[in-house]
């Protein structure tokens, strides 16, 4: 029998021998290959693919589209004059033709609810563009220049935010509603608005100038600064463009909330006045007959219509924040 | 070693549920480990070897779960086992040693808390004796100061220590077999070395098996005794580890072993470099000619295309008080020359200021004092606009994170013509026959021009920033670990490519990376960076070869794989 040489390597255990696998079984893949049968996504396009997909984004498109057509087409839904007060049917139960009823004044308490929409919608809709548009601004100013100016925009900031949003807005109005106490639909308007969103945008700010210091890190933001692209143009096209997705799921939510707020301010008496018809008002001149228990529906209609609202809103908030950051959904 | 196989893997299948579709990670694994073997799982990611080293511990994330197959365990199948049964295995008979050491310590208690948590838990000690026990396994993982060590948290670890901390866990209870999952792969090689070696010595002293998982073709071929290769969810190829490498049959197998780059022939590799070099040589002069000829906005055309002088950057850290403010010195007197046409490499660990390099040259971060010059030109003195954006022009990066080096926002086609239209280059449809040229370049087809870079692989992503990169004609790139992120047949494949641009266009590298076994295949010359200081300027070969510096010498022996012979 031949010697074996010493060192021969030692014979390979069972289940430890040899093993190649036939090619056909795994076919090498080609390395820089990529499907072309699909067509390109932006990350927009896909957040717009995973929105579709989920329940909730459509319970609330359902709501906010009945919502909008209400407030722009508000005759579609009612013939009466929300205006035209009947005081002899004051508190009249529903009827043909009015389904709602009568409030205290005669009102028809369902064209209230429907006309009402306008003006909340219409304030929740401003306030969010008034505190967003300067948000974004200063808090990717803040946030990308960093240094002196963004200890400056950030304690100023930092002020307003101290100052909780409905007493600071309360305080504003009253002092405007003394100096200047007729100023048209518009003026109301507008005036809500800013008292609002005075004490609103520095939590835009946060979240804009959080959102642009993680963004600011990222190497694409050097690759384009090495191309020479100077700070401006870098913080205009790569860096506020991609720190946009947290902004856009709080101005959603934002809406329902302003809404809220503005009806707040209206029950109080210091929102709009009782010559523009909002579900604020109408819910505060109620008051007195839920106390007494006479009539519940006619707070019951502009409650309704003013909680399904804003309902709608922060459902679509839920729904865009997952889209937008599917990472933080918390299924299963 | 005795002939009953400790682990018994048969037919594995593992799929993750996907809505009502369930995805198969791993498709009919067998792998059998003996006790006290080293045995290694090797695959790129996605090949499904964490998913089936987690298999075996029942710890399958999110929607996986086992389809079908055995897992015998010492004789007991556990596939079938209840939860009960696996928490008794678990731990005690089989350890494992995760992937990451920064996320798998729970920062708020204190490390010699966490390893008492898994001897009480296995019941191996009770009482005081645990305190003692704690120290003497921190102590066997190779921690100094093991008492002390005990009582302190996480964070005041470095990544080294936590893995050893993570070993001592692993191995409490004194399982039969460890798994240990990638336990190197985010630290640097030395540290890598050191720790490897330390598990090998005790893994063996203690008669315990291991199933070690890695990306690393090396690490796996100088660890491990039996060796498992993965691709896409199967094993292609089986046995023992040299006869693998010196022979592979699988495709797969061949093309892994080719490409890794520690395996690779030296003196192959010096040969096609000098091809390149020479190649790539011819054309800078060309270009330098012309840039002296023409007296371009920016350069002279002198043979040294970038030198630095007297780098320096200190950062000034916060102090004890606000008013009291620590000096930290990042880069301290480098000077080094890159010739026109070649690459020069700077390899250093992770906080050895290599980056802060980079960044200074490209002019991304002021140094504190010493200058950079481009072709002749301070440029620090560039003071108008037009001059910055020719510098600009002439100097490009290529960033190491493939996916955070393109804006998610930009489709591949914006991405590329972005730096035509900073600088004005062109009309719209010359731009748009720029990038089409560019795309070629890289080898990337027209089509992929209109896809987002989510869309495209990591390797793809990089060809693109290359492609970006090479849009304003630069005579230097400046390669900041831009293969370091991607597998190494990717990485083999961008390698190629930047060696065929070098020469075909007579670029000049400036080559970051902490990998010594990449820097052979692309570098003429390599400096040495540690803490900050510049310990070795030398030749690629001269560093291989006879590295002066203790330093570089602990480097490439820590290159794993780097011993091994091939016959081919």
């Amino acid at each position: 029998m031949p010697e074996f040489p010493i060192d021969l390597p030692p014979k390979a255990l069972p289940g430890q021998e040899r093993f190649v696998a036939a090619v056909e079984v795994t076919p090498l893949a080609d390395t820089g290959s990529f499907d072309d049968t699909r067509s390109p996504e932006s990350q927009w396009k896909e957040a717009w693919k995973r929105l579709r997909r989920n329940w909730i984004f459509w319970v609330s498109a359902v709501i906010l589209f009945v919502v909008v057509i209400v407030v722009l087409f508000p005759q579609l839904f009612t013939d009466i004059d929300p205006t035209r007060a009947d005081l002899s049917r004051s508190l009249e139960g529903p009827s043909e033709g009015h389904i709602a009823g009568f409030d205290k004044q005669g009102y028809d308490v369902f064209a209230r609810t429907v006309y009402g929409a306008r003006a909340s919608v219409l304030v929740g809709f401003l306030c969010t563009l008034v505190v967003t548009i300067p948000g974004v601004l200063f808090g990717a100013m803040a946030g990308f220049y960093g240094g002196l100016s963004d200890t400056f925009i950030s304690r100023v900031a930092d002020i307003f935010f101290a100052i909780p949003l409905l007493l600071g807005a309360l305080v504003g109005l009253s002092i405007i509603n003394n100096l200047w106490p007729d100023r048209g639909y518009w003026g109301f308007i507008l005036t809500v608005v800013f008292a609002l969103a005075a004490f609103g945008w520095p939590q835009v700010l946060r979240i804009s100038r959080g959102a642009v210091l993680e963004v600011k890190n990222l190497e694409f933001v050097d690759a384009a600064r090495a191309i020479g692209k100077t700070r401006r143009a870098n913080l205009w096209g790569h860096v506020v463009p991609n720190s946009l997705a947290p902004v856009i799921v709080l101005a959603t939510v934002s809406l329902g909330v302003y809404i809220v707020a503005e009806a707040t301010l209206s029950f109080l008496g210091l929102g709009l006045p009782t010559s523009i018809v909002s579900w604020g008002n109408d819910i505060s001149a109620a008051q007195n007959q839920v106390r007494s228990g006479e009539r519940l529906g006619v707070m019951f209609w502009p409650a309704t219509a003013l909680a399904v609202t804003s309902l709608g809103f922060i459902l679509l908030g839920d729904a865009v924040s997952d889209a937008l950051d599917p990472k933080s959904r918390n299924r299963e | 070693m005795s002939t009953t196989p400790l682990l018994e893997v048969t037919d594995l299948h593992v799929a993750f549920r996907q809505g009502k579709e369930d995805i198969p990670a791993v498709r009919g694994a067998n792998i059998t480990v003996y006790p006290g073997q080293t045995v290694a799982i090797v695959g790129e990611s996605g090949s499904g070897k964490s998913t089936t080293a987690h298999a075996i511990i029942d710890l399958l994330p999110g929607s996986g779960h086992v389809t079908g197959g055995s897992i015998r365990f010492d004789g007991q199948d556990i596939a079938k086992a209840n939860k009960k049964d696996i928490l008794a295995v678990r731990g005690s008979l089989i350890g494992l040693v995760p992937q990451d050491p920064m996320s798998n310590l729970n920062p708020l208690v204190k490390v010699g808390k966490q390893i008492a948590e898994v001897l009480v838990a296995n019941d191996v000690v009770k009482g005081k004796d645990v305190d003692r026990r704690v120290i003497e396994l921190l102590e066997e993982a190779g921690l100094p100061d093991a008492a002390q060590r005990a009582q302190q948290y996480p964070h005041e670890f470095s990544g080294g220590m936590r893995q050893r901390a993570l070993i001592a866990m692993g191995l409490a209870a004194r399982p039969k077999l460890l798994i240990a999952d990638e336990p190197t792969s985010a630290l640097d090689v030395t540290v890598q070395k050191q720790i490897l070696d330390h598990l090998d010595q005790l893994t063996d002293d203690l008669g315990t098996a291991v199933l070690l998982i890695t990306h690393d073709l090396g690490l796996a071929a100088e660890r491990a005794d039996h060796l498992v290769v993965m691709y896409k969810g199967q094993i292609v190829e089986s046995g023992p580890a040299l006869d693998i490498l010196q022979d592979p049959q699988h495709p797969y197998s061949k093309r892994l072993i080719s490409s890794a780059p520690s395996l690779a022939s030296q003196r192959l590799l010096s040969q096609q470099r000098a091809e390149i070099r020479e190649h790539a040589k011819e054309v800078a002069e060309e270009i330098a000619e012309e840039v002296a000829q023409l007296e371009a906005e920016f350069g002279e055309g002198s043979d040294i295309v970038l030198e630095a002088k007297g780098l320096r950057k200190v950062f000034s850290i916060p102090g004890s008080t606000p008013w009291r403010k620590n000096e930290f010195v990042a880069v301290d007197d480098v000077s080094f020359k890159l010739p026109r046409g070649t690459t020069t490499a700077i390899v250093g660990e992770s906080g050895s200021g290599k980056s802060t390099v980079a960044r200074m040259v490209l002019d991304l971060l002021e140094p504190t004092s010493g200058t950079v010059e481009f072709d002749g030109v301070d440029i620090s003195t560039l003071r108008t606009k037009k001059q910055q954006l020719a510098f600009r022009r002439q100097m490009q990066p290529v960033f190491q994170n493939p996916y955070a080096s393109l804006d998610p926002q930009y489709t591949i086609f914006r991405a590329i013509e972005e730096p035509l239209v900073t600088h004005g280059i062109g009309t719209k449809a010359e731009r748009e026959a720029r990038v089409r040229d560019l795309l070629q370049l890289v080898s990337l087809p027209w089509t992929v021009s209109r896809r987002y870079p989510s869309e495209l692989s990591g390797g793809q992503r990089q060809r693109v920033a290359i492609a970006r990169a090479l849009a304003l004609q630069p005579e230097v790139v400046i390669l900041d670990e831009a293969v370091s992120a991607l597998d190494v047949l990717v990485q083999a494949q961008i390698l190629a490519l930047l060696a065929d641009l070098q020469a075909e266009m007579g670029l000049s590298y400036l080559f970051i990376t902490h990998d010594l076994a990449v820097v052979r295949q692309i570098a003429d010359d390599v400096l040495v960076m540690e803490r900050g200081k510049l310990v070795e300027h030398a030749s690629v070969d001269e560093v291989y070869s006879n590295p002066k510096q203790a330093y570089t010498r602990r480097l490439l022996d820590a290159i794993p794989g780097g011993s091994i012979e091939l016959s081919r």
